[in-house]
């Protein structure tokens, strides 16, 4: 049985329908994220679940009861805010053990959920501070030891690591990837954030403009995505898009990539792999498609061998030569698009040269340009 | 202003005298009437008359003070301003105590539940800072005859929070509106029900505001005139009204110095609140004029 | 993708929606708002309305119904007090507004310039805007009397032939209202001032100076044009006192001498108080308001089109 069940949920508000039909089960012990841009619905959607917004029409089941219509109180979850929202009247005792005096718990009960979650969480010695005394990753604790006391059947989390530095983010999600491995709680966790979705996730929904694009595991959603915009959004860098022509050949598909610039000269051709030929393709036979390759399924070719099968072999010319220290992101024109690429750490390129590289084609998917939907 | 580096020549050195000086020349300017008051009402009657503004008492006299309170005429009644203290007093508590509370839930259930027509419902609230009283003078009058209100202490009550809630509700909607709603949002998932958020978790965090909102309407209410001349009766007169009636009483000599010390007493305790609160109140001129 | 398990009928009695408690929360915000409301709907809009048929009616001492049209206005323009009146709130809401904008800035220009004790200073600027303004016309009363004020001080002082007799010159004595008013309320305004100076950018300052503009020039060109939106606010709020003034001429002038200082205020009060015309006062009253709304509608128009914009 799900733990969470969204049944055609839509909600307008005024004229802008900012959710569209929306369905999704969640299973119990699930960490479901939903990530897109801002705008996309995914808050809305969180703050119907949560009872904060009513939704226009549609159902909203938790632990197969309709709560459509029942107020924040009645819902049995629990939910961790980008600002924290810590209450700054009460210390940090106070704040954890709020929401179980509002249920009518018991003092010494409350004491001793207060105590579990101050420990679990490594908090006790905070208890007696006020909000304003703590750092930003202290407040997202007690947030979260909030969230934690109250043992809900759902925890919402709203973008909670957004307003923490860089490095306190990184271990703040390993954390919380850690409690969910521990308690096998339910999840639903908003970000805009695509490495936080890739890294916490069991499945990822990625939505625009009030709709789920696709639901999937996070491989799914960055090796397998049903569009442009969600194949765009996963990754960063962002994978390339190249403008390519489908040509079929009698040892069998080749993608023409298209130069802008350069319309006479000899075009670069990219065999498609047979080992892929899927049945749709033939379909698309002489139309423009977009062929997208993520920076990591560019490698340097060092052996400097005949293209084989698994790869192309490119010349390009590098413009910028961007080190992370990990790995080495490459700008190069590749035909006339400007492409990255991310090379390992000892490659020795530099600005302004040639560098040899294949690509995985294996790993390439292919767009058509009308609805940006996958072809292949 | 900034801490760029300038060129200290002796020009710049006296131009920097100058600004003290005439800041100095301005602060006594706006001191001279309150000092005035103070050494006039310290005078005997008989060294007022000899003339001398701003000289300081030969003997000094707290008669002015003792007559002020206790026994000067304000029209036929000769009792002083004590008993017209205490009406001010008894008007002020209980106005100030219900339109403070009562704008804290307005601005709390406009802000934090925003229902459909809140915004509406504050504009239509909000006029009420910016009608002149005199419109509304007459049918007040005939209102709390038919109330059985006229002339009494309660019937000012009433006049005041009718009046105030206007700015009270103004006040505590900007402050709330400030308070980020994810506090309120996570009050309702810990299960808090609508008064329940108000007094555990708005109300602890409001006291900037309540003290913006008490000497607000404190001062107002304590300076009142128009409606204390207007709806008040003999036994119901606030102190300002009684003031003047003192100052324009003409039976007998004119005794300046108990006028000074009257318009002392009337004046101290919206005094001391600015001296002791003066930052809060500040916030509330601005607060309830520049947003208004 | 599997993204539903159960179908459930979608619609149902919208009673059953609503859990019972969810439903009452739903309501409490209106039910407390509402009795404020109705405060507002009978006390301003009603008493508005009211006052407004009154002006109407041939109402003498008490209020009564006959209708009478818009006589009363007609014999308040034609009114010599009612003009008076009006004439004096012209020169006093404009010499007021001028000299408090004119002082308060310059005060707060003055004390943004790193002065020592500002709070001390600040404090004595803005304490008259505490006191009753029965207090304020007390005071000054006694201290512009012809007889043992400023006038005999000065006098003392050796220059036998100084009058200043402001109060009793039916000519000057609403340049004494002025003044005092100015003395109450242009602390208020100096706050303001004072208030949009430290909101100004710092880094507006010293851009300023690394483009070499001498002090006086960055006021007069950069900073004062930031403040023009609490010049209007503080016009507004200003103009807004002017009207109102009621309190300030009771205590100081009682309107006089003869009522060469009525104010609309004054006017308004006499008439339907103590002289039992209370369909002209009534008339008055609404002038007034249309005074008031003249210069608001306009203020809140900019106010919400720049926050549209902002």
């Amino acid at each position: 049985m799900s733990a969470l069940n969204i049944l055609h949920v839509d909600k307008t508000f005024g004229n802008t329908q900012v959710l569209k039909d929306i369905s999704l089960a969640i299973e119990s012990g699930e960490f479901l994220i939903l990530v897109g841009p801002s705008g996309c619905g995914k808050s809305t959607l969180m703050n119907a679940i949560a009872g904060l917004e009513p939704v226009t029409s549609g159902d909203i089941q938790i632990g197969g009861e309709d709560v459509t219509w029942r107020t924040p109180a009645e819902r049995d979850i629990a939910m961790v805010f980008q600002s924290y929202a810590l209450y700054p009247s009460m210390n940090v005792r106070q704040n954890i053990a709020f929401g179980l005096e509002m249920r009518k718990m018991p003092k010494a009960q409350r004491e001793e959920a207060v105590a579990r979650v101050a420990d679990l969480l490594q908090i006790t010695p905070l208890l007696d501070r006020k909000p304003s005394q703590l750092s930003g990753g202290q407040r997202q604790r007690v947030a979260m030891g909030r969230a934690l006391a109250r043992e809900p059947q759902i925890y919402l989390f709203d973008e909670p690591l957004s307003n923490l530095d860089a490095k306190l983010r990184v271990e703040m999600r390993t954390e919380i990837k850690k409690l969910h491995q521990r308690l096998g709680t339910t999840i639903v966790y908003v970000t805009h954030d695509q490495i936080e979705a890739m890294t916490l996730a069991d499945r990822i929904a990625v939505m625009r403009d009030g709709e789920i694009l696709q639901l999937g595991t996070p491989d799914e959603v960055y090796n397998d995505p049903v569009d442009m915009f969600v194949a765009g959004f996963m990754g960063s860098p962002s994978m390339n898009f190249i403008p390519v022509t489908l040509v079929s050949r009698d040892d069998g598909y080749v993608l023409r990539v298209l130069d802008e610039q350069d319309p006479t000269g000899a075009p670069l051709e990219l065999p498609w792999p047979p080992a892929r030929e899927a049945q749709a393709l033939h379909e698309w036979v002489g139309e423009r498609l977009i062929l997208g390759v993520r920076p990591e399924h560019f490698v340097e070719d060092e052996t400097r061998m005949e293209t084989s099968f698994d790869g192309t072999r490119l010349d390009v010319m590098a413009t910028v030569v961007e080190p992370t220290g990990a790995d080495i992101l490459l700008q190069a024109t590749l035909s006339g698009t400007e492409v990255t690429m991310r090379l390992g750490p000892k490659s020795q390129v530099a600005a302004g040269e040639r560098v040899a590289l294949r690509v995985d084609m294996s790993r390439a998917v292919l767009f058509e340009t009308t609805n940006q939907r996958r072809v292949a | 202003m900034d801490n760029v580096i300038r060129r200290r020549t002796p020009g710049a050195r006296m131009l920097r005298a100058g600004l003290y000086a005439l800041l100095m020349v301005m602060a006594l300017v706006y001191l001279l009437p309150l000092v005035v008051m103070l050494l006039t009402s310290l005078k005997p009657l008989e060294e007022i008359r000899a003339g001398g503004l701003l000289s300081l008492p030969d003997s000094l006299t707290f008669a002015a003070w003792l007559k002020a309170w206790g026994s000067a005429c304000t029209g036929t009644r000769c009792e002083g301003l004590s008993g017209y203290f205490m009406n001010s007093v008894s008007i002020v508590v209980p106005a100030v105590a219900i339109s403070t509370l009562m704008g804290a839930l307005n601005g709390y259930a406009l802000t934090k539940w925003r229902f459909r027509g809140a915004n509406l419902c504050f504009a239509l609230l909000l006029f009420g800072c910016f009608i002149p009283f005199q419109v509304v003078l007459m049918p007040m009058a005939q209102t709390l005859g038919w109330l059985g209100l006229a002339s009494s202490t309660s019937g000012l009550v009433l006049v005041h929070v009718v009046y105030g809630i206007a700015f009270t509700t103004l006040f505590f909607r900007n402050y709330y509106v400030s308070i980020p709603d994810e506090m309120i949002a996570a009050a309702k998932l810990d299960g808090a029900g609508f008064f329940r958020i108000f007094w555990r978790i708005l109300l602890p965090i409001s006291g900037p505001i309540i003290t913006v909102s008490v000497i607000w309407q404190f001062t107002q209410i304590w300076n009142d005139f128009l409606f204390g001349v207007a709806f008040a009766g003999f036994g119901s007169q606030p102190v300002t009204v009684a003031l003047n009636n003192l100052v324009n009483t003409s039976t007998g000599v004119k005794e300046y110095n108990v006028d000074m010390a009257g318009a002392l007493i009337a004046a101290l305790p919206t005094l001391v609140v600015y001296v002791v609160a003066g930052k809060y109140f500040v916030r509330g001129l601005t607060a309830g004029s520049v947003k208004g | 993708m599997s993204q539903t398990d159960s179908p459930l009928p979608r619609s149902r009695a919208k009673a059953a929606r609503h859990s019972l408690s969810g439903s009452l929360e739903r309501m409490l915000p209106r039910l407390v708002i509402a009795p404020s409301l109705a405060v507002a709907l009978f006390f301003v809009y009603g008493y508005m309305l009211w006052t407004f048929v009154l002006s109407l009616t041939d109402s003498g001492m008490l209020p009564q119904y006959d209708f009478i049209g818009f006589a009363q206005y007609a014999r308040l323009f034609a009114n010599e007090r009612w003009n008076v009146a009006a004439t004096n709130l012209v020169v006093f809401g404009g010499l007021f507004i001028i000299l408090c904008l004119f002082l308060g800035l310059m005060l707060a220009i003055l004390l943004d310039q790193r002065i020592r004790q500002e709070g001390a200073l600040r404090t004595i600027y803005l304490y008259p805007m505490a006191l009753s303004l029965i207090v304020t016309g007390v005071v000054w009363r006694w201290i512009l009397n012809p007889g043992l004020g400023v006038e005999s001080l000065v006098r003392s002082w050796g220059f036998e032939d100084f009058t200043f007799d402001w109060l009793v010159n039916p000519d000057m004595a609403i340049y004494a209202l002025v003044m005092a008013a100015v003395w109450q309320a242009s602390g208020f305004v100096m706050a303001l001032f004072l208030a949009g100076l430290r909101s100004i950018d710092d880094n507006l300052f010293k851009a300023a100076a690394l483009d070499g503009a001498s002090l006086p020039k960055v006021y007069w060109r950069i900073v004062i044009p930031c403040l023009r939106p609490v010049v209007f606010s503080a016009v507004m709020i200003l103009a807004h006192i002017a009207i109102k003034s009621f309190d300030l001429v009771m205590a100081l002038t009682g309107g006089g001498p003869g009522y060469a200082t009525d104010l609309p205020a004054t006017f308004m009060y006499t008439y339907t108080f103590t002289r039992g015309e209370i369909g002209l006062g009534s008339a008055s009253a609404i002038m007034m308001l249309c005074g008031v709304l003249a210069i608001l509608v306009p203020y809140l128009y900019s106010e919400l089109r720049g926050n549209k914009h902002g």
